[in-house]
């Protein structure tokens, strides 16, 4: 697992993808300017025996010929290698050109990226290729009440612009639906009228295709899907994975699955573009036995590989969205989706098998969109829940004192967490003031989960286990 | 021979003693503590009889072994003159010089009034071993940490957690100038001369030096045999050798049978002498003016305590996502009555028996001990929560003092001395300056001595209000919160804020560490004189 390798190196670097995808009825129509590697042999190393033209698929309002890998510029690297300072830009332009290269021509960006910094980013390397080569979709990311009002919103909207260097726009969206319920959504886009002044837009050319991107709850989905013969959405952005398939209700009561939201979509012939296809790096960062399970499979590929073919199967989906911080992630999944190698049924039943095995050990479903962050109060919050889900896949999370592994696990349990997240951003800071959990769009409730890591580790310092 | 078996011992107790202040894991400790505990002074304060009467039979049969072998800050001495005499023509470079007995009788008689007088600083910069202790605790510490968190950090490449990182940093800014200016004066005076320092200043060595005039092996010239060559006199580090005379002062004889090797005429003995033969008639007349100097190495600087730049993030509205916020450094806060660590029973108990050796300090894991910079308690350990706090689990600093200043207890009897108690500034507290919940200090209570009450029913009363008396200061909106802006400005009443049963308060610090209020917590402990049990 070379996820595996990476994260010795620096836990801030565990995968991040997501994913996004929308789909049209055309898989057939293959580009000229496919994937295929020119003069470098082998595209990811391991599961490079794919070289063969990248997967299109076709929306059908515009036509547009969109790659199945869309690149998601949320987890953009940072000069350094952390999550601090400036966007490592040489970095981003090599990758967008490699990417573009190989005939990936979907870039997802919004303004609240990477501390504000990824439309900018997204803008300067893009400049850098014909407009006509590839489509670009950002967000109107109006989350804080101060830019709920008309004027702050069109602000946000022209500036994005502004930062991508652009004079139209191909796919824009409202901006993480449902996380506040209607009434949040009331307000940030009918009470002000800007949902209408998009649709002018759209009108105008600006805005090529609109639509929404979806979490938390449902009752906006389905107005908005109700309401669709008047404000005719181009796509709809939805999480969906192998895991969210059936579990994402049972996994958080307030999320819904992914297998009833593509189905409605579907139902209307919406494409969709798919996002966290990978959940963050969870699927490809997943317990031993699972890991094992996958390669005995297929022994060439990547276990990330399943969770991308299991997005990319779905023929109603566009494009499939994977925040790339590293060239190998992009190779690996070049790799993946030149061609894809749609699943089986019975691959289909081994995924499901895997998220049903998933589903036992009580990883805590955060994704590290950082969306929670900045803490007020200092806390790393990604970094905490993610070193806790890295001992449960790693075995250690002891469960008394009496286990075999205890003072193995116990050590790598809190050295780690020392290394992972500085002292003053653990978990034992948490006050509780409940301001990140709106923001979560997994809907974990921040707190709780923070003071029982909080407790657990106490448990183990104190050995009282 | 001997000389072999000395440097043999010598060097295996020095690594041992240097290492158990190296060591920041708590393993050596166990297996190494009872080296701190037969050093001499130390053994004197803890009133460990055995350890004294053994020291002093030991010096009444065999002369000052102690000081060559056991005592760290004399074998230091013996490296650094070792790798002085290194250079050309520099191996036997001493002189005899005479007792300066004024000086020595005159330290020693500081020394003791000291002691009853409780000046524990004054105590702690004359004994050598704590002067060795500071040295490594506070210079070569630093270096060793950076060591091992290189190794940390290539495990950390590795996968490994074979090493963890650990924190370097300046507990207290005097005493680490004290530490450096007692190396730099021990080097130049050992450079120069070999053991000026223990045979003019150390207490340790005065007393040691007045019992081993009468041991039992002594090294002896034979003056038939002897030609006066001055051979032992020149290589003779305690300058105590008086080869014209065939005399050697005996108090100022570490044993170290460097001269027994040296003189090629077989003069020099070191064989049972008995009672009877006393030998060392010295002379105390003739002062040499050209006497090392009275070690002018005490002057250090206090109150320089002040550290922390802090940028004030501005309270600023989540917009964007990802980021850290800023954490401002938490600052001292003005404690009437200073901590001193479990175990320790009392202020006074602390004074009179510590040493000021800082193997406390080094032991301490959670960055809760550092020396003070009091002036009566200088270079002793005292107790602050910016860094950590007094963990329920560690018992570390009870296990290593040798001196019976921080006496042995176990986790379960730590859980009921109360060393301090909270006290609860209303000006910091986060529910009513942010306007979020927090009962953080509540949660992490190990006694439930917290409760987390309605402001209404505790904010009118002015009870606690005058308690945080200049602690409030500062603390400004440095935490950067966004909706407190909004909301500060309603009424306090449904605030939920800490309400402390002193009874139940052990002064952990565990709240005044976790509290989010920074740079000044908005609860703290103050000291106890006497520490109670709950």
């Amino acid at each position: 697992m070379k996820e595996n390798d990476n994260n010795t190196i620096n836990r801030r670097e565990f995968l991040r993808r997501l994913g996004l995808g929308t789909a049209a009825a055309s898989t057939a129509l293959l580009a000229a300017t496919g994937c295929r590697d020119k003069g470098r042999k082998s595209v990811a190393g391991r599961q490079g025996q794919e070289s063969g033209e990248m997967t299109y698929r076709t929306n059908p309002t515009t036509g547009d010929r969109v790659s199945l890998l869309g690149f998601g510029m949320m987890r953009l690297p940072f000069i350094g290698g952390g999550n601090e300072g400036d966007i490592d830009q040489e970095m981003v332009n090599s990758m967008i050109d490699y990417a573009l290269e190989h005939g990936v021509n979907y870039f997802d960006t919004s303004p609240a990226y990477c501390q504000g910094k990824s439309e900018r980013a997204t803008g300067i390397a893009l400049k850098r290729h014909p407009r006509d080569k590839y489509f670009i979709a950002t967000k109107l990311s109006n989350f804080a009440p101060s830019t709920w009002s008309r004027e702050a919103s069109i602000e946000m909207y022209r500036n994005s612009f502004k930062e991508l260097q652009v004079d139209y726009i191909d796919y824009m969206l409202l901006h993480g639906i449902g996380m506040g319920g209607m009434k949040e959504f009331e307000q940030r886009y009918i009470d002000n009228g800007i949902l209408d002044f998009l649709l002018e837009e759209r009108k105008a050319g600006r805005i090529r295709n609109l639509g929404f991107s979806y979490h938390g709850d449902v009752e906006v989905f389905d107005t908005m899907l109700a309401r669709h013969d008047e404000y005719k959405w181009d796509f709809v952005q939805i999480q969906l994975n192998y895991l969210d398939w059936k579990y994402a209700k049972q996994i958080n009561p307030r999320n819904t699955n992914a297998e009833y939201l593509y189905g409605e979509l579907e139902k209307r012939g919406i494409p969709a573009v798919i996002m966290e296809p990978l959940l963050g790096g969870r699927l490809s960062n997943v317990p031993d036995n699972i890991a094992v399970m996958l390669k005995k499979r297929e022994p060439e590929r990547s276990v990330a590989s399943w969770a991308f073919r299991f997005a990319g199967t779905y023929p109603g989906i566009l494009t499939v969205l994977s925040g790339m911080t590293r060239m190998e992630h992009l190779q690996d999944n070049l790799g993946t989706y030149c061609p894809l190698d749609p699943l089986t049924d019975e691959e289909f039943a081994l995924l499901q098998q895997a998220a049903a095995m998933m589903m036992e050990f009580g990883t805590i479903p955060c994704n590290d969109c950082k969306y929670c962050m900045p803490c007020p109060y200092g806390l790393d919050i990604p970094a905490i829940l993610l070193h806790y889900n890295k001992c449960i896949n790693e075995g250690n999370i002891p469960a008394s004192r009496q286990d075999p592994n205890y003072r193995k696990a116990r050590r790598a349990f809190l050295i780690g967490y020392d290394r992972s997240v500085p002292k003053l951003r653990q978990a034992s800071h948490c006050i509780g003031c409940n301001q990140c959990t709106p923001h979560c769009p997994q809907g974990i409730l921040i707190p709780v989960e923070m003071q029982k890591i909080d407790q657990y580790v106490e448990k183990l310092k104190q050995e009282t286990l | 021979m001997l000389r072999k078996i000395r440097i043999a011992l010598a060097v295996l107790c020095f690594t041992l003693i240097t290492l158990l202040f190296l060591d920041f894991t708590g393993t050596l400790h166990a297996w190494l503590g009872w080296l701190a505990k037969i050093q001499f002074f130390p053994a004197v304060l803890a009133l460990n009889l055995g350890v004294v009467i053994a020291l002093t039979v030991l010096t009444l049969l065999f002369g000052r072994v102690y000081c060559s072998v056991i005592c760290p800050m004399g074998v230091f001495q013996d490296i650094i003159s070792w790798i002085s005499g290194r250079r050309k023509k520099k191996k036997a470079r001493f002189t005899y010089s005479p007792a300066k007995s004024w000086l020595r009788y005159g330290i020693l008689a500081i020394f003791i009034i000291a002691i009853i007088a409780g000046i524990g600083s004054l105590v702690a910069l004359l004994d050598p071993y704590s002067a060795y202790g500071r040295i490594v605790q506070n210079l070569f510490s630093p270096l060793y940490r950076w060591g091992n968190n290189l190794l940390a950090y290539f495990a950390e490449k590795a996968g490994s957690y074979a090493f963890y990182e650990t924190e370097v940093w300046i507990r207290s800014i005097p005493t680490f100038i004290i530490a450096a200016v007692t190396l730099i004066a021990v080097v130049i005076l050992a450079w120069r001369n070999g053991r000026t320092y223990c045979n003019t200043i150390c207490p340790v060595g005065t007393v040691l030096g007045f019992f081993s005039r009468f041991s039992l092996f002594k090294p002896v010239i034979d003056a038939e045999k002897c030609k006066e060559c001055s051979l032992c006199t020149r290589r003779c580090k305690a300058s105590c050798i008086d080869y014209k005379n065939h005399d050697i002062d005996y108090s100022r004889c570490v044993a170290c049978m460097d001269c027994i090797d040296t003189c090629k005429h077989g003069a020099l003995k070191y064989r049972f002498v008995g009672w009877g033969k006393l030998v060392s008639g010295k002379k105390a007349d003739n002062d040499r003016s050209s006497a090392p100097e009275n070690q002018s190495r005490r002057n250090f600087l206090t109150g320089a305590g002040a550290f922390i730049g802090v940028t004030m993030l501005s309270a600023q509205e989540k917009k964007i996502d990802g980021g850290l916020a800023e954490i401002l450094d938490k600052k001292i806060p003005d404690r009437q009555t200073p901590i001193v660590p479990p175990g320790a029973i009392s202020l006074k108990n602390m004074a009179s028996h510590c040493t000021g050796c800082q193997l406390c300090v080094s032991a301490c894991p959670n960055g809760v001990l550092r020396p003070s910079a009091g002036l009566m308690t200088l270079m002793q350990p005292e107790s602050s929560y910016e860094r950590g706090y007094c963990r329920p689990e560690c018992v570390k600093c009870s296990e290593v003092c040798p001196a019976g200043a921080i006496l042995k207890i176990t986790p379960a009897e730590k859980s009921a001395i109360s060393i301090g108690h909270a006290v609860w500034v209303k000006e910091n507290c986060i529910p009513l300056t942010d306007g979020v919940s927090c009962g953080n200090c509540a949660r992490h209570c190990p006694t439930g001595a917290i409760t987390m009450v309605p402001c209404s029913e505790v904010c009118d009363s002015g009870k606690d209000a005058g308690k945080g008396k200049g602690h409030g200061k500062g603390n400004g909106n440095g935490n950067g919160n966004g909706n407190g802006n909004g909301k500060q400005k309603r009424r306090h009443g449904n605030a939920m804020v800490p309400l402390i049963n002193e009874e139940r308060c052990i002064g952990c610090g565990a709240c005044e560490n976790l509290c989010p209020a920074r740079p000044f917590s908005a609860i703290y402990v103050e000291g106890r004189q006497v520490h109670t049990s709950i």
